[in-house]
């Protein structure tokens, strides 16, 4: 399928693939296997300015939005996603700044970003505030030029890893949801620390850990937009990033297609391969049809939200809802089609099917995607005039 | 530091077959590549003029569609393009090449440094680095695996062998040739590849060089290849399957017969 890309969004993709296949393909499985932060695959696609890609021209950028984003993670995705969840978090943890930040601020941090020379990270998630976001507790109390920040963050990408990290805290705990400030906090803060790396089903090479905040004291300056404003903050910034989850649910998919594919083409039973029988074929057929659907939506909400559209928050959720739904079959099936080698550890689908997991869970789960798709109906058919 | 890559633009030969009735090189609907090797000299000199400052100019004798190569060497981190292009060049051997090239380095202006791959994946010969350093009477190393130090005047580089190396002082200006031991290219970058669409490619012709007429293309050079042909495959042996203890009776008779043994 040709999507009609640009010129500039050809290159991305090219140079996003060469690094996938060059670079990723041949370390993904001793990657996952030892748990092993993709450093060195991180220091490439800085040098290939991969990082530059959606940061604003006048901040070392290269002046993409979530079209070009989406379009290096799909490729990374397509050889691994523990490596993609790497890069696309340093997207989740920036667009807070890039959104809503200062001058001041997008010109202190979003310079380091875009040469990869930082890694981003963004901290919502608490042990007891999952889905239900406007439950987490953590506190940021004004103190003079400083805010004091207590709590601690749970499953956060890159933690440990990220130098610049966008926190969401209550600055007044009497108003709940509408209480909540976002902060930007450097990594090496004092009484800012790391829990334990968390051992994963899937995406085993991204590092997750908790963020400890104990008596943290940061410049009031590191306030993002105003008090308030933090949950605002995350979810426009959710909107931004779900079509990258998205993107690599459409990466993850092509990526097991290919696989399965190439291995039916191969493997003869019955005398002859198993391509020829219909049943593997229509499963093909089924994983091809869903994937091209979701690279097709993903695309075209990508495109609408660089078309600064206001209300996006429906088609964002869509977006990821679909893909990391087909990702999960696709990957499936794929196992499927390989059969005993899908499941054995020689072959990349149990891994790709580990992996794809998270896409359902993770940036909000695939129900409470639907939650905010149907709020967003409701809201809509009310304004509607009967 | 001034440094000048020589790039060739070759076809990608694990992709060439070569046609058994005219025994030529079936080049139709290859890719054009970079010559392999010379990735590496391009990297090197980036990381060259990384550590220590100064400009990179990538050099390419061909015709005019070697600037995709020369494009290409821009994206990788070279600074400047010259194409050395004209009918007159075309045919050219070793000996002609390297006798153009210099002409053409000589009109750059300062020179510290020439970096070439250590040979051309079609043509395979290793000659025109060393052949272009004797051009331009500047001292070379081949074979260079590692730049220990960069000195004032000169640099300290490792020359490898089969077995180990050599350390050598390479006097500046000079010229080496470089193994693929020496770096790991990266690869080419967006702003790199946006900054290539847009590059300029200056262009040197016959007219711009200060050379003779009778050294130059095919009709200038003291070689001429002659055929090119595959090596005949070996004739299939013969396949025994019987018990060993007779097989190995089979085998020392046989290789008595032939005198062998």
């Amino acid at each position: 399928m040709d999507y009609f890309l640009t010129e500039e969004q050809q290159e991305i993709r090219e140079i996003a693939r060469q690094i996938a296949e060059e670079k990723i393909v041949p370390v993904r499985e001793e990657l996952d296997e030892k748990e092993e932060f993709p450093a060195e695959i991180m220091n490439v696609c800085a040098q290939s300015d991969l990082f530059a890609v959606p940061i604003p021209e006048e901040y070392g950028g290269l002046g993409g939005g979530v079209m070009e984003m989406s379009l290096a993670v799909e490729e990374l995705s397509k050889a691994c996603l523990g490596v993609s969840v790497t890069y696309a978090a340093t997207f989740l943890g920036s667009y807070p700044i890039l959104l809503f930040g200062s001058d001041d601020q997008k010109a202190k941090y979003l310079p380091d970003i875009a040469t990869g020379e930082k890694l981003g990270a963004f901290g919502l998630t608490e042990a007891n505030a999952g889905s239900d976001a406007g439950g987490i507790r953590t506190t940021a109390v004004k103190d003079g030029d400083s805010y004091i920040l207590n709590g601690t963050k749970q499953w956060i990408t890159n933690g440990g890893e990220a130098e610049i990290y966008t926190v969401i805290a209550l600055t007044d705990r009497s108003r709940g949801p509408r209480g909540a400030s976002a902060f930007i906090v450097e990594k090496d803060t004092p009484g800012f620390s790391f829990g334990k790396k968390e051992k994963k089903m899937g995406i085993r090479a991204s590092a997750t850990r908790e963020l400890v905040f104990e008596d943290c004291r940061i410049p009031a300056e590191n306030l993002i937009s105003k008090e308030g404003m933090g949950f605002m903050v995350a979810m426009k910034t959710l909107d931004m990033s779900r079509p990258g989850i998205a993107a690599q649910g459409v990466g993850i998919a092509q990526g097991a297609l290919d696989v399965a594919v190439n291995y039916a083409r191969e493997r003869r039973q019955f005398g002859q391969p198993i391509i020829g029988f219909q049943a593997v074929q229509h499963m093909l057929a089924d994983m091809a049809t869903k994937t091209e659907a979701a690279r097709a939506l993903t695309y075209a909400v990508a495109r609408y939200i660089d078309s600064d559209a206001k209300e996006v928050s429906k088609v964002s959720a869509m977006t990821k809802l679909f893909g990391a739904d087909v990702a999960m079959e696709v990957t499936t099936n794929a196992v499927q089609v390989l059969g005993g080698y899908g499941y054995m550890r020689e072959y990349p689908v149990e891994k790709m099917m580990r992996d794809a997991k998270i896409l359902q869970i993770y940036e909000g789960t695939n129900q409470i995607q639907r939650n905010v798709i149907g709020a967003a109906l409701i809201k809509e058919y009310a304004q509607k005039k009967s | 530091m001034q440094i000048v890559v020589c790039i060739k633009q070759v076809p990608d030969t694990t992709k060439v077959k070569i046609n058994p009735e005219t025994n030529t090189l079936m080049r139709e609907g290859v890719e054009s590549i970079i010559n392999p090797f010379d990735l590496y000299a391009i990297e090197e000199a980036v990381r060259l003029k990384e550590a220590h400052g100064g400009v990179v100019k990538v050099v390419t004798m061909g015709p005019p569609q070697a600037g995709s190569a020369l494009r290409e060497a821009i994206a990788l981190g070279a600074d400047e393009a010259v194409l050395v292009s004209d009918r007159a060049f075309a045919g050219a051997d070793t000996w002609v090449t390297a006798y153009t090239l210099a002409a053409a380095i000589r009109t750059l202006g300062q020179v510290d440094l020439i970096l070439c791959g250590k040979q051309a994946i079609d043509g395979d010969t290793a000659q025109v680095g060393p052949s272009l350093a004797d051009q331009l009477n500047i001292p070379f190393v081949a074979f260079v695996r590692k730049v220990r130090e960069v000195a004032d005047g000169s640099m300290v580089v490792e020359r490898m062998f089969e077995e180990g190396y050599e350390v050598v002082r390479l006097p500046i200006p000079g010229l080496m040739t470089v193994v693929k031991e020496i770096n790991e290219p990266r690869l080419p970058s967006l702003k790199g590849k946006m900054r290539a669409k847009k590059a300029e490619i200056f262009t040197i012709d016959r007219s711009a060089l200060d050379v003779e007429d009778a050294f130059l293309g095919l009709d200038g050079s003291p070689t001429r290849v002659v055929k090119i042909f595959s090596p005949e495959l070996k004739k299939a042996g013969e396949k025994w399957e019987e018990d060993p203890g007779e097989m190995a009776a089979k085998l020392v008779a046989n290789l008595r017969d032939q005198k062998i043994i």
